[in-house]
């Protein structure tokens, strides 16, 4: 079972552009890091947070599928989830 | 007719509580109505009322008092950890994550976000969404809206006592923040409660300074430095210098000595161009100008007295109050103006002290507050002094090639626009802005603004000549943002302004020249005269040949000057 894990992320991370990738879980702690970037954990799990909570206070039937964060240097792409979050950042444009 | 009732009161009895009592009515007058006043009046027949029946409504205005907000940030650093694990030990934490890992839920999850992810990933790498589908071409912008500045922001004072902004400083990156020195110009008007702080200021946040800076006495003039934009400079009022580093505090790292810093306030402060970015000088109206390297500030590298008559002598010096560089050309040279009026041309690396003032130039009224060289040619330089503002040729010392009329008020602060070699900015002591465009107009300023009600004493144009910020005497700063039309460099532009440039010198330099021969002739004529006197009859012939003939020298001169300065006028008629 692992092994499809590990295989769906290694895929991820092998795609065009990608500079790394972050599994965190609903406490804010990373489970899985493959690239130095720590810091995104707390901050993009806030972050998520607060999205998910705006979209709900909206409209409540509503829930927040994807959060993508376009910036100068790169994209960050967050996958919510109940318990868990999953973030991408990739250089799209080289 | 007046009615009046008329009592009487003891003057012992004034300020006595009032005793009320209750009395029958009285009737005092008695009005009866006379027909005979009526043919004074004409009746008009019909009579418009208009009439209304409304709630009447009275307007109220309140305004509450600024609430003064702040924003704070909160960091997240280490995740939530259960209560088992303690995050500091490697061990746990790997053993929680792989038991997170197992997890079946894991699983599940990871492989539906991932297929999304991944959906996403492809999305991006396809196509670019954010790329610019239509390039924009030059445009060529023939800008005819009228030139225009407006206010952004203004940053006052935040202590009761205001004190005058007397110096403003771009930092050197990116321009978002502004240090302003505070402090009294007027004689011994510096009151006890008076705070020496001065402020660096975000542009952004009008509110509340970013930074303070707390000298030991009142800061006259303030300067980041240019290669390090964490360090900032500071001439003070007693006379010393200061410098910061803004990741270090509010205190000066380092101050010069008071016995050998200045003896009155310094006015300018400036950054040289050296290899290790620690070196400044200063300027004063003790008539010195010291060499500081910040590293060592117990003692000034090097000192230099204006003194005009080249002795070295400190009573004779002319009080420095501003400072420029000669930069890039020649490095160690400088011009200082003075209170006296007169910009003085020196050279550091002179051999001798006497060598060391290379030449002057006289013309201004008062005391030149600022000097600057424009940053296209270098070799014209603005001042701003008394009621004028004049630009110089280098070569030229004995007047200015341009200046503008006498204003009413006081100029007492300009500078040139760094992107346009045209324009230039002045500031007066009634509260106005001027920016001129010699280019346009000469006469008159192009725009002129009022900024505020109180005299304006500094000014400073952002790097990238489309912001500026004044200082007022009350301690406000305000930051402006100019059209424009004003800070694009106009087609030709160059062009035009290094011909104008060299049309003025010319001018000037012919004038000079003529006023030389006329004074030549002048004391050959005084001396002739002389010889008149001593040699009385004998070769008086010969005398009164020489006048003559100097005289119809003297009509040939000024007749070929008449007619070279009739071409002039065709060329610039015909270039206009």
């Amino acid at each position: 079972m692992s092994a499809e894990v590990e295989e769906t992320l290694k895929r991820i991370q092998t795609h065009k552009g990608v500079i790394g990738t972050i599994v965190v879980n609903a406490e804010g702690n990373t489970t899985l890091i493959t690239s130095t970037k720590v810091d995104y954990a707390g901050l993009l799990h806030q972050l998520t947070m607060k999205a998910r909570s705006t979209v709900r206070d909206l409209d409540p039937q509503n829930d927040l599928t994807f959060l993508r964060i376009r910036s100068k240097k790169h994209e960050i792409m967050v996958a919510p989830d109940k318990e868990y979050l999953l973030i991408v950042i990739q250089n799209p444009s080289e | 007719m007046e009615i009046v009732h008329v009592y009487t009161k003891k003057r012992n009895e004034f300020g006595r509580q009032c005793n009320f009592s209750d009395r029958p009515a009285e009737l005092h007058v008695d009005i009866l109505p006379d027909p005979s006043l009526a043919s004074n009046f004409i009746e008009r027949d019909p009579c418009d009322i208009p009439i209304q029946c409304t709630q009447e409504m009275s307007e109220h205005e309140v305004n509450t008092e600024r609430f003064e907000s702040d924003t704070r940030g909160i960091n997240h650093v280490e995740g939530g950890w259960p209560k088992d694990v303690n995050p500091q030990e490697m061990e746990q934490t790997i053993r929680f994550r792989k038991k997170v890992e197992k997890d079946e839920h894991y699983f599940s999850t990871i492989m539906q976000l991932g297929s999304n992810m991944e959906h996403c990933i492809k999305q991006n790498n396809a196509i670019n969404i954010y790329q610019e589908y239509f390039e924009e071409e030059e445009v060529v912008e023939e800008s005819e809206e009228q030139p225009s500045a407006k206010t952004i922001n203004v940053f006052r004072d935040p202590n009761e006592i205001k004190r005058t902004a007397t110096c403003l400083s771009w930092h050197p990156d990116g321009s978002c923040k502004l240090a302003v020195a505070y402090s009294s110009l007027g004689f011994q008007n510096i009151s006890p409660d008076m705070s020496y702080d001065s402020y660096i200021w975000d542009i952004e946040s009008p509110n509340k300074p970013e930074m303070t800076l707390k000298p030991v006495s009142l800061l006259v003039c303030l300067e980041y430095n240019p290669k390090d934009s964490h360090i900032l400079v500071g001439g003070s009022y007693n006379g010393q210098i200061a410098y910061w580093d803004t990741r270090k505090g509010s205190q000066p790292v380092e101050m010069s000595t008071i016995e050998h810093s200045h003896r009155d306030p310094v006015y300018k402060v400036i950054w040289l161009q050296s290899k290790t970015g620690t070196d400044t000088f200063s300027a004063s109206t003790d008539g010195q100008v010291l060499w500081w390297d910040i590293r060592k500030m117990s003692e000034p590298t090097e000192r230099l007295v204006l003194d005009p008559n080249k002795k070295g002598n400190l009573d004779n010096a002319l009080g420095a109050i501003s400072l420029e560089l000669d930069y890039p050309f020649v490095p160690t040279k400088f011009m200082v103006g003075t209170e006296q009026g007169l910009v003085v041309s020196c050279n550091r690396k002179a051999k001798t002290p006497a060598e060391k003032i290379v030449c002057t130039y006289s013309g201004h009224h008062g005391p030149i507050y600022a000097l600057q060289r424009n940053p296209f040619f270098p070799k014209n330089f603005l001042t701003v002094a008394d009621w004028t503002a004049r630009i110089w040729s280098e070569d030229i010392k004995e007047s200015s090639i341009m200046w503008t009329k006498y204003h009413m008020a006081y100029l007492s602060d300009g500078c040139w626009s760094p992107v346009r070699p045209s324009v230039f900015f002045t500031v007066k002591m009634d509260g106005t802005l001027d920016v001129w465009d010699f280019l346009f107009k000469q006469n008159d300023p192009t725009l002129s603004l009022k900024v505020c009600d109180e005299a304006l004493y500094s000014l400073r144009v952002q790097d990238n000549g489309r912001f500026l910020a004044c200082g007022s005497q009350l301690g406000t700063a305000t930051l402006l943002e100019i059209s424009p039309g004003l800070c694009t460099l106009q087609r030709n532009e160059k062009a035009l302004a290094t011909a104008m440039f060299e049309r003025e010198t010319k001018r000037e330099k012919i004038l000079e020249a003529r006023h030389r021969e006329m004074r030549l002739k002048e004391r050959s004529r005084s001396e002739q005269s002389k010889d008149e006197d001593t040699k009385e009859g004998d070769g008086e012939e010969s005398v009164e040949e020489l006048a003559t003939r100097t005289e119809a020298e003297f009509y040939e001169i000024v007749e070929a000057e008449l007619k070279k300065r009739a071409k002039e006028q065709e060329k610039k008629v015909r270039r206009d």
